[in-house]
């Protein structure tokens, strides 16, 4: 089983390393939706700390949704997609393991730069950390759940907006609680409710969606 | 209600879901007239609110029935997965039209209602931005059932993303419950709360004959639509052909 | 011996609102070649994903040693080999890498010496190295193909597998699949070039027009 979701996860990394433009692309666009708000509200600064966690993390997920399109996509149009729904493995082992590098590609990417644009936004110290840690804990949910979105749309026209469309409510419940937690953090109250929330939630998306992603890629794979 | 199995087939499913249209139709337009009747004359007035209140008696029978509908629709989109019958499909996407209207319903009359109880039409009230993030979901079926020309494939995959949500709903009812009391202040609750212990017994009757007028007005719709799409799907079988030809003649 | 049999049952597929085929019922035996046979849009490669489990008959039921496949998916795909219209390969990835991941994915691993030695078999020395987006169409092809030695499948599926082949690569394939069906394999394919094929018990499969229902 291990080796089957490090077979995949390699494969996807390969190609991501093989497009490098893509990952910068996904990247930078976070950084520069982040970048527009300041611009949008005004440079005072008590009003920006206070939007900061709302602001990073609304960016995080537009921008992990923009890169979910080419999740099934790529491999949808050369037909690589059939040949590993056709591998002696269980499908959804092998979406965990396609979704999983696509959060290595564009969610820790988002994680790593998140401090930058934090202290941006002014930020500091333990506000900083409690909002690297939210994403790491929320960017793999946004890839799990993506994946339904991504698997449910392939091949639509218009499928970019579509999925946008299906999969941004649900990323709700993650909005509140990652941005939550750092508010909390930043008013001194204690963000362990947050935290302990945002993790039943990455269990509950571990278990379900790849299991879901499966069963959408075989509807839309016919 | 019906005996499922026996109805599961279209062609024996098209005629009775006419009948049951009709019959629904006409007690969800008898119990409407009693309803609204009951709502502007017999309620009484509420000492709190006065009379704007009683656009209530719409705002929450539609904000039940939108929730409700997702729940059917779900029930219905799993049954269509787990024993592949169309019909289970195509009820459920006959109702997703019907749903979004009651939410949209609820959200409209929420912001009426909510003018003179909070002083402004839109709050960031728990319940209606759940009822908001509904509508977003109803949205997103209904346009992936129709992006998709398959419809087999449309059926299967909004069925899939009705479950998926269904289980989502709980997550993001009490995620935004949670961010509702760590944001705002008590003053809305307060509101909303005083209504429900207030309310008098006739209040409560009139409540449930709207809740049952939209209720079968939702079961009337929903199975006139599934017809449609029932003829439009078999179109090329003979039933449809026999069925068509005798209207004409 | 376990005699590996394919048996098709009341097969009924649709696409859109239009039935491509049913009550389609045949079974095919150890060490033979199905050819099947249809105008364009009369269902074979619907069909064939059908049989491989890529679509979702209407009605219907595939049976791979007495039992359906849906019910031992992992089973039948590791006895299964499916080669379809698209190659299946990534082009950033060289021959040697696409063949590796299919090979591990598949429980086996095969060392360079190995896919060298399938690609020459397939007239591409010295192309293992190579990402396969420098490769002409029918390279690529070539290269897909090589699976047909590498993966140790009983039944092969293979949708107009001689596309894009020059005239020695058909005849090299045909060896390929001559040789599988008298190792006791099975083959299903679709082909509209002219081939003889008379390996082992060969057997046609004629899709038509179906009538409107």
């Amino acid at each position: 089983m291990l080796s089957t979701l490090r077979c995949i996860v390699m494969r996807d990394l390969t190609l991501a390393m093989r497009h490098r433009s893509d990952v910068l692309t996904t990247v930078f666009f976070f950084i520069i939706v982040v970048s527009l708000f300041p611009l949008g509200v005004g440079p005072d600064a008590a009003l920006l700390k206070e939007m900061a966690a709302g602001v990073v993390w609304v960016a995080a997920l537009l921008a992990s949704m923009l890169s979910l399109t080419r999740l099934f996509a790529d491999d949808y149009n050369d037909g690589t997609l059939e040949q590993l729904m056709l591998v002696p493995q269980p499908l959804s082992l092998i979406v965990l393991g396609k979704v999983l590098a696509h959060w290595i590609i564009s969610g820790l990417p988002l994680v790593l730069m998140s401090p930058l644009l934090g202290l941006q936004f002014g930020l500091e110290g333990d506000e900083l950390i409690m909002l690297m840690v939210t994403l790491l804990i929320g960017t793999p949910v946004l890839s799990l759940l993506g994946a339904i979105g991504a698997a449910l749309t392939l091949g639509l026209r218009g499928g970019g907006v579509l999925v946008s469309l299906l999969v941004l409510p649900l990323y709700i419940p993650v909005l509140i609680f990652g941005a939550g937690a750092v508010t909390a953090s930043a008013a001194g109250m204690g963000a362990d409710g947050h935290l302990s929330l945002m993790g039943a939630i990455l269990l509950l998306a571990l278990v379900l969606a790849p299991w879901a992603s499966a069963a959408a890629l075989r509807i839309s794979v016919e | 209600m019906f005996n499922l199995f026996k109805y599961s087939s279209p062609a024996s499913f098209y005629p009775l879901a006419g009948r049951l249209a009709v019959g629904f139709g006409i007690a969800s337009a008898i119990l409407l007239v009693i309803g609204l009747y009951m709502s502007f004359f017999v309620a009484p007035t509420d000492y709190k609110q006065g009379e704007g209140y009683r656009i209530m008696f719409i705002h929450v029978p539609a904000a039940w029935m939108s929730m409700w509908i997702y729940v059917v629709m779900a029930c219905f989109a799993a049954a269509g997965m787990i024993w592949n019958t169309r019909l289970s499909s195509m009820m459920a996407s006959s109702l997703a039209p019907t749903g979004a209207m009651f939410t949209f319903i609820a959200l409209w009359t929420g912001a009426l209602w909510g003018k003179p109880m909070w002083g402004a039409w839109w709050v960031w009230d728990a319940r209606l931005t759940s009822e908001l993030i509904l509508l977003f979901l109803y949205v997103g079926f209904m346009a992936l059932e129709s992006a998709i020309d398959d419809p087999r494939r449309a059926a299967r995959a909004s069925g899939l993303l009705a479950l998926v949500g269904v289980i989502n709903v709980p997550i993001i009812y009490y995620s935004v419950q949670w961010w509702n009391t760590l944001h705002q202040g008590s003053s809305i609750k307060v509101v909303d709360g005083g209504i429900e212990s207030s309310m008098s017994e006739i209040m409560l009757w009139t409540l449930l004959v709207m809740t049952f007028a939209c209720w079968f007005y939702a079961v009337a719709v929903s199975l006139s639509r599934v017809r449609s799409t029932i003829l439009e799907r078999e179109s090329g079988t003979a039933w449809v052909k026999t069925l068509l030809k005798g209207e004409q003649a | 011996m376990d005699k590996a049999l394919l048996e098709i049952k009341e097969l009924e597929c649709v696409r859109g609102d239009k039935q491509l085929f049913s009550a389609l019922s045949f079974s095919l035996e150890a060490g033979s070649l199905l050819h099947v046979h249809g105008p364009n849009g009369s269902g074979k490669t619907t069909l064939l994903r059908a049989i491989a489990g890529l679509v979702l008959p209407e009605n219907g039921e595939i049976c791979w040693n007495g039992e359906s496949t849906e019910q031992q998916q992992d089973d039948f795909n590791r006895e299964l080999l499916y080669l379809g219209h698209h190659y299946g390969l990534k082009f950033e990835l060289t021959g040697y890498e696409n063949l590796k991941v299919f090979a591990n994915l598949s429980g086996s691993d095969i060392s360079e010496q190995e896919v060298e030695a399938a690609l020459t078999r397939f007239g591409l020395a010295h192309c293992v190295e190579l990402s396969v987006k420098v490769l002409s169409q029918g390279q690529k092809r070539r290269v897909a193909l090589a699976r047909l030695l590498l993966q140790r499948a009983k039944l092969w599926i293979l949708d107009e597998p001689f596309v894009a082949l020059d005239t020695a690569a058909v005849a090299l394939l045909l060896g390929v699949i001559k040789g599988h069906v008298a190792a006791g394999g099975m083959v299903i394919l679709t082909t509209h070039q002219e081939v003889a094929m008379d390996a082992g018990q060969l057997q046609h499969l004629y899709l038509g027009e179906t009538e409107p229902r």
